[in-house]
């Protein structure tokens, strides 16, 4: 053994993960092939490195052997180097003498030949020895955390964490794009499987919201701008202009019936178009918060959204001197401190005009799912009959299951609440109208609490469901008795027959998707999305509410399709993590940050290059200066600056030249030079 | 010095690819590979940085010098950068240095940017096997090699010059037929 | 803009009236059609069955001459051709097996073809490239009053076309009303003309030519609009077999090209109006001239 001064004294441990390594990687063979690399004091195989067992282990061994290095080959650094420099430090060391290896992600579960896995795990392991060797001792920084959180989306997801953490104390902004919070569970008539009525269970918890001291809810309204990292968010808002005073309405709703138009006119977006509503108006009944708001787009003091007094301002005169009209209402931004955040933007339903083969918009008796819960709905346009577009009343209806879902011309994935909702539909279509029921669908997928049984009512109650995936909805008759109906051309695969069945009316059980800004919102909260564009969770098992951004969190359809009782799960789980993190009052910082050498000769390179302005220049030493609690640590002024004049921590020149060298060199040869840094 | 083993059979030669995989976004998809149980070729040996903006150009040529065939810089994608715009500074370096490389005699295909975001684990398989297809097809660069016969080159040609200068101080303008060199003791 | 043309043998058979309206309603618009040189059979119906890689063999030739005449887009006018080429171009680049055939039939006649040739429509190039505003200039006897049931069939817009939705395509509505017809909601634009079946089972294929032709009768169309010969030719000519069957179920079938003649005021006898065994009697109104 090569005698090194200081001594750099090496354990090194490789984990067999179970079999999730071990049967890909010979583990015994990579510890005894590191065990005689110069510095390598003792090299160990053990089952779970992670496990309590696993970690008392390292702590042991360096109390027992001076260990002044720890590596671990095991998993991803992103899964468990927060473990192990726990362990490490419990052990008496800095943290950040430890070093990890990914030989499970990056090669146990890619790779198909046991030498080659092996072969690549020795590889590996040498440079990370490398590179330990070079490790600084590192100062860990404590952060303190801003306790406020803020929760993006007001749907049930956002209703859910909002309410769970004022509850818990914590102050919440509760932000809405809509003029209401509700989202899409406040336009639901019924809800799966038990038929309570959806109204019914949201709206307490809309009042709470809009009542609770520690939530401020500002609905239209919505985040432009996220600066800073976890526990210290400076999010900007813009608030839209209703043009009432949100302070002096008090939602009486007079202005509304004094309106210079005697009757609705224009589409009501609550009503998915199906009703209508004048220029001034509240969403809906229940809306939260309680307040009218002015379309500038219509109302006649407007002309396409700019102000021209041209009216004569009856609302005005019908709000008297409550005076909560304003006319002049601009765009505001405000600016929130936060600690954490929870998106809860939910979903957008599947645009069923990429269908074109089932005919919505070229047919009116054909609706969508959404457009039928308002239609069923006793406060929906039609105040619960079943009315169609032409006036009819349907003695028979279709429901096509999975229109854009499961289906590789539009979206592969499965929307989970289509196959219930539509049973849903079908019973309260049945109930409402007395017609003949005929669901299309391609697998009923009923897998919840009481949702099989639900699917066993409406067999009994003679609801029926036809196996094939519907080719079109045509007005095309052969018979008479087809005249001037819709006819549904499907594949029957169970009685292997083509039928053509005959009906009034077409509802499309449309699947969820992301919004169609889910692009810019992932963007503006630094998270990342899957490829169908839904937000990605950090870990599909372990970690299903988190980010890969500390302290964002997620919860409800915007991380993918689900219901209402898994979204509430969720929400509540993503309020909790928010709480753990908040309530441990502070974070540690990642000490990954750069720092200017004293050979810094002033060239300025470094300065444009900072996206954070960390960089300053101290005009009196003529040499860049950076501000450690800016930088965020990644790398781009070291990797650029032309006299190697800045280094990173934890990514210092000299560890990623070893980790090089310990890559690509052939043999195991001994390196005299390996000295500690002090 | 012990006298070197008989060294085995040589294993058929595979390029060795060092990759330089941004935090977020490519080791996190390296990681969503390993996850998904994708299965690539195991040429490439990753080294972890926190952004494509660290890559230095020196751990590239370090890497090259050192007896890579290859190098693949992972990152986020244009606007999706974790630090803003850490890609775009390695986008630009990148687009010099391949100028470099250009003169240096090396392939632009020896040295590979490609963006690929947290979700994408499949494009992690396809880029490595894909490199690693090309490489395999390009053959060894083998810069150490090449380095050592450069080496042995000029302290060949040194040489020569030495033992020519002390033989003729004056060049001559008449014509000789070439003669066999000898090397010096 | 020049094109290659690949007429294959309906345009110079049974579906004359195709080509001698295309050629002369291209011209007007400015477009050079290059016929090839030496084209043969394009591979479809009947060979694509028998012998898939035959098949694709003979189209790749075309294609093959198509690269070689230095164009980069081929004019296939013909559906069936159309629907063949764009095959055989995906076939070559999707399955290596199936390039290296093509490509070792093609070397023992010293052809080679590198895949990169584009396979059009005219209908596509004339509403995406042409665009319908350089149409709507050249028309100057608009088609009002006449009802049109634009009708695509199987092979144009499936399932390789790019330029359209395969379960309700658009593109001829768009160019009929360009030249100022009514287009009828025609809910079996891309259903089946009976295609072969009228030659093989009859009794089906006449079914569903009745079928088409009694919906567009039903909805008010004066004529059906087509892109493909050989629906035109089913369409056209059982009328008498469907009437002896179903009755009397009289609508003529015209190709896209003859109407846009007939909006363009190209000279009638160019237009191959007459070749039907149920022409299209219907003229557009002659504009009234003003007076000065």
């Amino acid at each position: 053994m090569v005698s090194l001064k200081p001594e750099i004294r090496i354990g090194f441990y490789v984990c067999h993960c179970g079999h999730n390594i071990a049967s890909m990687v010979d583990c015994a063979d990579v510890a005894a092939y590191v065990g005689q690399l110069p510095g390598v004091v003792l090299a160990r195989d053990y089952k779970y490195m992670c496990s309590d067992p696993g970690q008392e282990l390292i702590q042991k061994d360096i109390a027992e052997f001076g260990l002044n290095r720890v590596v671990v080959a095991s998993c991803s650094p992103l899964l468990h180097e927060h473990t192990f420099r726990a362990a490490v430090a419990a052990g008496g060391l800095n943290p950040f003498l430890f070093h990890m290896v990914n030989i499970r992600e990056h090669a146990s579960w890619v790779h198909t030949d046991r030498a080659a896995a092996t072969a690549k795990a020795k590889v590996l392991a040498r440079a990370a020895i490398r590179r330990a060797a070079l490790a600084r001792e590192l100062p860990q920084r404590q952060i303190p955390i801003n306790p406020g959180v803020l929760v993006v989306g007001g749907g049930i997801a956002g209703i859910h964490a909002a309410l769970t953490l004022a509850e818990a104390g914590k102050h919440v902004w509760l932000i809405e794009r809509e003029a209401s919070i509700g989202g899409h569970m406040a336009k639901f008539d019924k809800t799966f499987p038990t038929l309570d009525c959806a109204a019914c269970i949201l709206t307490p918890k809309m009042s709470a919201v809009g009542a609770h001291p520690n939530i401020t809810l500002w609905s239209h309204s919505d985040v432009v701008q996220v600066d800073g990292y976890v526990g210290n968010y400076t999010v900007k808002v813009r608030r839209r202009p209703r043009y009432v005073n949100e302070e002096l309405c008090t939602g009486c709703q007079e202005c509304i019936g004094n309106c210079i138009y005697k009757e609705p006119k224009f589409p009501d977006e609550f009503n998915e178009g199906l009703g209508k509503r004048k220029p001034i108006h509240i969403p809906f009944p229940q809306a939260t918060p309680q307040v009218v708001l002015i379309d500038p787009q219509v109302c006649l003091n407007f002309k396409r959204g700019v102000l021209t007094d041209r009216c004569k301002k009856t609302c005005v005169e019908a709000c008297g001197d409550r005076k909560a009209i304003d006319f002049t209402q601009k765009e505001e931004t405000k600016e929130i401190q936060v600690g954490a955040i929870i998106v809860a933007t939910g979903f957008k339903p599947f645009d069923v005009r990429r269908v074109p083969q089932y005919g919505y918009g070229t047919y009116p008796n054909v609706y969508t799912a959404l457009e039928v819960e308002r239609l069923v709905n006793a406060s929906g346009p039609t105040a619960g009959e079943i009315v169609l577009r032409d006036g009819r009343r349907p003695s028979a209806i279709a429901i096509i299951h999975c229109v854009g879902s499961r289906d590789k011309k539009t979206n592969r994935w499965c929307s989970r609440v289509c196959c219930m909702y539509s049973m849903k539909l079908a019973h309260l279509l049945k109930e409402h109208s007395g017609a003949e029921l005929y669901n299309f669908y391609i697998d009923i997928r009923a897998p919840g609490k009481g949702y099989e049984e639900f699917y066993d009512k409406l067999n009994e109650e003679g609801v029926h469901f036809i196996r094939g995936r519907v080719g079109e909805v045509t007005d095309w008759a052969m018979i008479p008795e087809e005249e001037g109906k819709l006819v549904i051309r499907v594949e029957d695969t169970l009685a292997g027959v083509v039928r053509r069945i005959p009906v009034d009316m077409v509802v499309l059980a449309t699947g969820l998707e992301p919004h169609a800004d889910a692009q810019a919102v992932r963007r503006l909260f630094n998270m990342s999305c899957g490829t169908e564009g839904f937000f990605l969770e950090r870990h599909p098992k372990l970690a299903p509410v988190s980010t890969f951004t500390d302290g964002v969190y997620i919860a409800g359809c915007c991380q993918g399709p689900r219901d209402i009782p898994d979204t509430v799960a969720q929400a509540g789980a993503a309020a909790a993590e928010a709480l753990a993190l908040i309530d441990r009052g502070h974070i540690l910082q990642e000490p990954n940050t750069a720092h200017v050498l004293a050979d810094c000769s002033g060239c300025k390179s470094c300065l444009p290059l900072c996206p954070y302005t960390a960089i300053g220049f101290d005009e009196a030493t003529h040499q860049a200066v950076i501000n450690e609690a800016l930088c965020k640590g990644c790398g781009t002024c070291v990797a650029a600056c032309p006299s190697g004049s800045i280094g990173q921590h934890l990514f210092e020149d000299d560890e990623v030249f070893s980790e090089i060298e310990g890559l690509l060199t052939a043999d195991p040869e001994p390196t005299p030079a390996l000295a500690a840094t002090p | 010095m012990n006298a070197p083993a008989q060294p085995p059979a040589a294993p058929p030669w595979t390029p060795r690819i060092v990759a330089f995989f941004c935090n977020w976004c490519t080791y996190t998809a390296a990681d969503l590979a390993g996850v998904s149980r994708l299965k690539y070729a195991p040429n490439v040996r990753v080294i972890r940085l926190m952004c494509s903006g660290r890559v230095d150009p020196q751990f590239i040529l370090e890497a090259l010098r050192r007896g890579a065939d290859g190098v693949l810089i992972g990152g986020c994608h244009p606007g999706d950068c974790h630090y803003v715009e850490g890609n775009y500074k390695m986008l630009r370096r990148f687009g010099l240095l391949q100028r470099m490389l250009a003169d240096l005699g090396i392939p632009p295909a020896r040295v590979r940017l490609e963006w690929i975001s947290a979700a994408e684990g499949e494009r992690v398989k396809a880029v490595i096997n894909d490199m690693t297809r090309q490489l395999q097809a390009l053959g060894p660069l083998d810069l150490p090699g090449k380095f050592a016969d450069w080496d042995a080159e000029i302290a060949d040609l040194a040489a020569t010059l030495q033992t020519e200068s002390a033989k003729e101080p004056e060049a001559t303008h008449t014509w000789e037929p070439p003669k066999v060199l000898v090397q010096p003791q | 803009m020049k094109f290659a043309y690949f007429p294959g043998c309906s345009l110079k058979g049974l579906g004359r009236a195709y080509e001698e309206s295309l050629l002369p309603v291209m011209r007007h618009l400015g477009l050079e059609l290059e016929e090839l040189d030496d084209w043969n059979c394009c591979g479809a119906t009947a060979y694509m069955a028998v012998d898939e890689a035959k098949a694709c063999v003979l189209a790749a030739r075309n294609l093959a001459l198509a690269e070689r005449s230095g164009r980069d887009q081929l004019l296939a006018p013909c559906a069936a051709c159309y629907l063949v080429l764009n095959k055989t171009k995906h076939y070559f680049h999707d399955y290596p097996a199936m390039k290296a055939t093509i490509d070792r039939a093609l070397a023992a006649v010293d052809l080679a073809y590198a895949g990169d040739t584009a396979v059009r429509h005219p209908l596509d190039v004339l509403v995406n490239d042409v665009g319908l505003d350089a149409i709507r200039q050249k028309v100057v006897r608009p088609l009002r009053g006449l009802k049109v049931a634009t009708y695509y069939g199987c092979q144009l817009v499936r399932p390789y076309a790019t330029f359209d939705d395969p379960y309700n395509p658009v593109t001829m509505d768009r160019l009929v009303e360009a030249l100022g017809a009514t287009v009828v909601r025609y809910p079996l634009k891309t259903k089946c003309c009976g295609g072969s079946l009228t030659g093989t089972v009859p009794e089906a294929g006449i079914r569903m030519v009745y079928i088409l032709l009694n919906e567009a009768r039903k909805r008010g169309a004066d004529c059906l609009a087509t892109v493909c010969p050989l629906c035109q030719f089913n369409l056209d000519a059982y009328h008498a077999q469907v009437r002896s069957e179903y009755g009397d179920v009289i609508v003529p079938t015209v190709y896209f090209t003859q109407l846009m003649g007939l909006a363009f005021g190209l000279p009638e006898k160019q237009l191959g109006l007459h070749r039907a065994a149920v022409p299209l009697r219907w003229r557009p109104p002659v504009p009234e001239v003003a007076h000065a």
